[in-house]
């Protein structure tokens, strides 16, 4: 056999468990909610109630559901002047430069750091802050989480807004240079304009993560489980009470972790998909 | 080339030597090991002793704390030669096992009420009190009802924040039995469970997120296990008893709690004990394992290993252990049941212990 053709296989016998872990994990998350909805049917979707108590078993996804798309929405908005502001620095104020240059690998080492990492930050050190400014008692809640989460997503609507931006034509800037406009006429006009798909789709894929984020949210949302009752209530998400009470859980609740788990996958990957379909269509 | 055929003849070396290493451990002493899994309260117990009885000569065990519920289902699905829980398992739990299981308790640990007030190092509460702050309806800490059993006491206006377990938890089931008992709000509102719907407050993970919660946020209240408050230097508040003493933590007001009388399978609760020395929030901490250990591929080697780190861990040098890391020893009643059901453990229908 040529090494061409065991190359080949090789790469289709990657690609192919690739698909086939991804049908398997579908499935037989599938197959771990079906108690579950069964049991609650769409009632499971709109209900708030979580009751793991034996006797009076009830569940439902509807606050967590609530708290994980608050607190990512929450993230998403505080995250795009941090990162469109610096992407814009990076790709096309000081594009080249060493400050860029720097800037840019001290961007990426955000991605980098352990989601615990932030956590613990987040424990010791801006939540202490936070009630300083008296907003809160005790620091938990919603406010904490997004404030963190949108820290941790900057990196990747940054870097993606960066590379779409400095992939804008020269010529288009050029020939608007030549028209006499400034550089913050360049930029408003032509830079953005023509880079809007690419950036609006950074951010899309960045809240993607948001939605999925476990540890450092469960360390500062207070993990109650009902529908956050104001920005610094406590709450939960989706990832976090998987994380929190898996462990011990079995029969039903197990089945209603599952099923919030197979949800949190929907939605996600609902996210991700929009975010692909704005790339294609637009760029 | 040369490099290449000196970093093999390196990496030859190494396995040879790092096989010769094994082969002569090996020889020495065939070494059992054992896998368990279960309670985290007791954790910091089993872990000194584990590793203690290894030293000793025993068998290597390996203790997964991951929670009663995830210890009960590993001996279900006997994939562990042992288990722990802190809340014994019900009849119906019983019924679903595959085989008879044998309850083991192997110390006795308690749940403290922990706070974090600046200024205040003595706080004293009664079931009541209890109710109030953990069902949200004493929000501060100056309230009037506070105040009235802690005369003279200094607190400023501050928000109550209770911190309770997020995930499910041997500690929130013995917690929620006592409280329970004292409480019929509580009985019909919340019940008695691993997790509850708790109305009010934050949730942290596991004892140590608890404990760090706590430590790190003024205002707050919780209930932890008692050697997590005494490790992080947690304040601890005084309960009123069944008897209307308020109760110190200690491991001597823990004992007290067992000195009541014990069912032959040993599974009993002991909160809210009518001894008038009893901390009241207190509970044994049970091993659990198969009456007859030959299922699956469980070797008679395992079978002996297990019986005999159990009988281990319930006889007195093991029990000191527990007494160094602030649980209270078995009461000898306790001790004796334990010794007398190990007893009855067989492989394949044989006894284990002569």
């Amino acid at each position: 056999m040529s090494g061409d053709r065991i190359t080949k296989a090789l790469l289709f016998v990657s690609s192919l468990t690739i698909l086939i872990l991804g049908a398997g994990i579908v499935l037989s998350l599938f197959g771990g909610a079906l108690p579950a909805f069964r049991e609650f049917g769409l009632k499971f979707i709109i209900s708030p109630a979580w009751n793991p108590t034996t006797g009076s078993e009830e569940y439902g996804a509807l606050s967590f559901i609530a708290g994980t798309i608050i607190t990512s929405i929450l993230a998403l908005i505080i995250c795009i002047p941090m990162a469109f502001s610096t992407s814009l620095f990076i790709a096309e104020y000081f594009n080249g430069t060493r400050t860029s240059s720097i800037l840019r690998s001290l961007v990426d080492l955000l991605a980098g750091i352990p989601s615990i990492v932030y956590g613990f930050w987040g424990f010791y050190a801006l939540r202490p802050l936070l009630v300083a400014t008296g907003l809160t008692d005790q620091g938990f809640g919603v406010f904490t989480a997004s404030l963190v989460l949108a820290i941790m997503i900057v990196p990747y609507a940054t870097s993606l807004s960066a590379e779409i931006i400095s992939m804008v034509p020269a010529e288009l800037k050029e020939a608007a240079y030549s028209l006499g406009a400034t550089r913050r006429e360049v930029i408003f006009s032509v830079v953005i304009p023509s880079a809007r798909s690419g950036i609006i789709a950074s951010f899309i894929l960045a809240l993607g993560r948001a939605l999925g984020e476990t540890m450092a949210v469960t360390m500062l949302i207070g993990n109650a489980n009902v529908i956050p009752k104001g920005l610094f209530a406590p709450g939960n998400t989706m990832a976090s009470v998987i994380a929190n009470q898996f462990g011990e859980a079995s029969g039903l609740k197990l089945s209603a972790l599952i099923a919030v788990g197979l949800l949190l996958f929907l939605i996600t990957a609902l996210v991700n998909a929009l975010g692909k379909l704005i790339i294609k269509r637009f760029a | 080339m040369k490099n290449r055929i000196i970093f093999l003849m390196a990496a030859v070396a190494l396995i040879l030597a790092s096989c010769g290493g094994g082969g002569s451990q090996a020889g020495k002493q065939k070494q059992v090991s054992l896998s368990a899994a279960g309670a985290t309260f007791p954790q910091p117990f089993y872990n000194l002793a584990f590793k203690k009885y290894n030293e000793a000569g025993g068998p290597l065990i390996n203790y997964g704390g991951i929670g009663s519920g995830g210890g009960i289902k590993s001996l279900r699905d006997q994939i562990v030669d042992f288990a722990a829980t802190d809340a014994y398992l019900s009849d119906a739990e019983l019924a679903e096992m595959p085989g008879e299981v044998v309850h083991i308790p192997t110390c006795i640990g308690a749940v403290v009420i922990a706070y974090n007030l600046p200024g205040v190092t003595e706080l004293k509460l009664t079931p009541e009190l209890l109710e109030g702050i953990f069902l949200g309806n004493i929000k501060m800490w100056n309230d009037p009802k506070i105040l009235a059993v802690n005369p003279g006491l200094i607190v400023p206006d501050m928000e109550i924040t209770v911190v309770y377990r997020s995930d499910g938890s041997g500690t929130t089931y013995i917690f929620s039995d006592y409280m329970s008992k004292v409480s019929p709000v509580w009985s019909s509102q919340l019940g008695t469970g691993k997790a509850l719907n708790w109305p009010a407050g934050i949730g942290a993970k596991g004892n140590p997120g608890v404990a760090g919660t706590l430590s790190q946020t003024q205002g707050s209240i919780g209930y932890i296990g008692f050697e997590y408050a005494f490790a992080q230097k947690i304040q601890m508040a005084r309960l009123m008893n069944s008897a209307g003493f308020y109760i110190e933590p200690t491991l001597d007001s823990f004992s007290a709690a067992a000195a009541s009388e014990m069912p032959a399978d040993t599974r009993v609760m002991i909160t809210n004990s009518p001894n008038p020395a009893a901390y009241p929030i207190t509970s044994f901490t049970w091993i659990i394992l198969y009456r007859d250990l030959a299922y699956g591929n469980h070797t008679r080697e395992a079978a002996e290993a297990t019986v005999n780190t159990v009988k281990w861990l319930t006889g007195e040098e093991a029990q000191a252990i527990a007494t160094s890391v602030h649980y209270a020893s078995l009461p000898q009643n306790a001790a004796l049941q334990a010794a007398t059901l190990l007893k009855g453990i067989t492989y394949n229908g044989e006894p284990i212990l002569k």
